[in-house]
């Protein structure tokens, strides 16, 4: 994949992963570090100790004004403006007809100050469709991807790393809490936020300072066995904790319900929001197919885009979404949309594994929860 | 990334050693580069003992955790050994894809033209 000028953008501390001796993979248009050395070590490291990512290229929206909350309501499928300042939600955008244009993670900075974190490959449709959805509020929506690089230290150690190096009080900033203040001197925002299944935060600085910040965390952390980490043991630590991944189990033709995040959705706003009918008709319906956690008995992984069989009458009943051998388990996960009446833990199902039937088994989502 | 000069090499990343007394048996393997795109191997999928293979056509499979990659055969003949130790231990083509990490040996009936170490590396810098 590249973009459609055909050069990838570098992160501020390209240099760094190069120094380090990454592998780089194209994504979304970025080039960014897949792993460093392996990725199952990394993937260990940080469901272990820790793990410290560059994940620049994920786009940051910021909207301000006085009808900040409001616009949100209407664009987001969830209500933003009862977020309490300091504090973040996930969210989803959808389309009229109730499909996920792209999930995000909404921080509310201030009383009049949101963030809104939206996935690299979609950023470009999300900034101007909120502009759009916020006409006729009295606020202002941003694109300020460029303004910000983002680094994440994730793992069992990432908060004794964290807590050397901040003027913040780390024990106090709570699950999904985000605050403004120092790291080894730099402005950031600290964030206690991730995508792995494990205790950790993300922080956001200039650009210009994310190379001293990668190099004071890195420092802090040496002593705590943390360990430079790239997207693709990301995307086995995602995977493990039963977080979807857009484009593999979110995608325009799905809508919240079926990927098993109704929850998210608040149907009863007064005003109503963009794609509420749609949703409110598919919640009441049913769904069709349903996002399942799915275990293999064999080496091989599912992967994405493998079809699932009903092993008692062959038909084919689903389809893979995300697969890999998972480190944790040892054994390889997936997940998969498979029809409601399917969909209960303990249904034996087959993946069709380039051809050959593999026994595979429903699991409870996620398939890694860590020990609080 | 050094390519060991006494070997040859395929496109597709897989290196022949040409051994035997009549010269007639080649080790095959994938090189470090490939071995580095891939990821941590997981699985193996090799030809079987007996089996015949055709150079050029898929003969098993790779598995990384990020992906499913084909194995190529380099070189036309009949598998007389595979490497069960990277069968137990996939982890093997990733710490030592040019010795420990071989994967078969093909009693050869025909050979395409194969790279040598200079012509592989400029093929990876083109």
């Amino acid at each position: 994949m590249t973009t459609p000028s055909g050069t990838p953008r570098l992160t501020p501390l390209h240099h760094v992963h190069s120094a380090l001796g990454a592998s780089f993979t194209d994504f979304a248009g970025w080039q960014m570090p897949v792993r460093y050395g392996s990725e199952t070590a990394e993937h260990r490291a940080v469901r272990t100790r820790a793990g410290l990512f560059d994940l620049t290229h994920m786009g940051e929206i910021e909207l301000t004004g006085t009808g900040a909350g409001a616009a949100l309501d209407h664009a987001l499928v969830s209500r933003p403006s009862a977020i309490g300042v300091g504090r973040a939600r996930y969210s989803m955008i959808c389309a009229e007809d109730g499909g996920v244009i792209d999930d995000l993670v909404v921080y509310r900075l201030a009383e009049e100050h949101f963030l809104i974190v939206a996935n690299a490959s979609n950023v470009a449709v999300v900034a101007p469709e909120l502009a759009v959805r916020a006409e006729g509020y009295d606020v202002q929506v941003r694109d300020a991807s460029a303004d910000w690089a983002l680094l994440a230290v994730q793992g069992p150690a990432s908060a004794a790393i964290v807590a050397d190096l901040t003027d913040l009080d780390v024990p106090s900033l709570r699950y999904y809490a985000i605050d403004a203040g120092t790291l080894a001197g730099i402005d950031v925002l600290l964030a206690r936020t991730g995508y792995t299944g494990e205790d950790g935060f993300e922080v956001y600085c200039r650009p210009a300072d994310a190379a001293a910040a990668w190099a004071a965390l890195s420092a802090a952390g040496e002593p705590h066995g943390l360990v430079p980490a790239g997207l693709a043991c990301r995307d086995t630590l995602r995977l493990e904790a039963g977080m979807p991944l857009y484009g593999h189990e979110l995608d325009r033709k799905t809508t919240p319900f079926e990927a098993g995040l109704g929850r998210v959705v608040v149907l009863d706003k007064p005003g109503g929001f963009v794609g509420d009918a749609a949703l409110a008709r598919r919640k009441e319906e049913g769904v069709q197919r349903t996002l399942v956690g799915i275990v293999s008995s064999g080496r091989r992984s599912p992967r994405a885009g493998y079809p699932v069989h009903d092993p008692a009458t062959g038909a084919e009943v689903g389809v893979i979404t995300s697969g890999a051998p998972s480190p944790s388990l040892e054994k390889p996960i997936a997940m998969a949309y498979v029809a409601p009446a399917l969909a209960a833990p303990g249904t034996r199902l087959a993946v069709s594994l380039r051809g050959t039937l593999e026994d595979a088994e429903v699991v409870e989502l996620p398939f890694y929860s860590r020990t609080r | 990334m050094s390519n060991p000069t006494h070997l040859r090499y395929t496109a597709e990343h897989e290196w022949i050693a040409v051994d035997g007394a009549g010269g007639d048996l080649a080790k095959v393997g994938v090189t470090a580069y490939a071995a580095d795109a891939l990821g941590d191997v997981v699985y193996v999928d090799l030809p079987g003992v007996g089996s015949g293979v055709t150079a050029g056509e898929t003969c098993g499979e790779l598995e990384s955790t990020k992906s499913v990659s084909d194995l190529y055969a380099p070189v036309t003949g009949e598998v007389v050994e595979v490497n069960g130790a990277v069968d137990a231990d996939p982890s093997l083509i990733n710490s030592d894809p040019f010795g420990e990490g071989w994967l078969f040996v093909v009693k050869v009936t025909g050979t395409p033209e194969l790279l040598d170490a200079a012509a592989y590396e400029a093929l990876l810098e083109a």
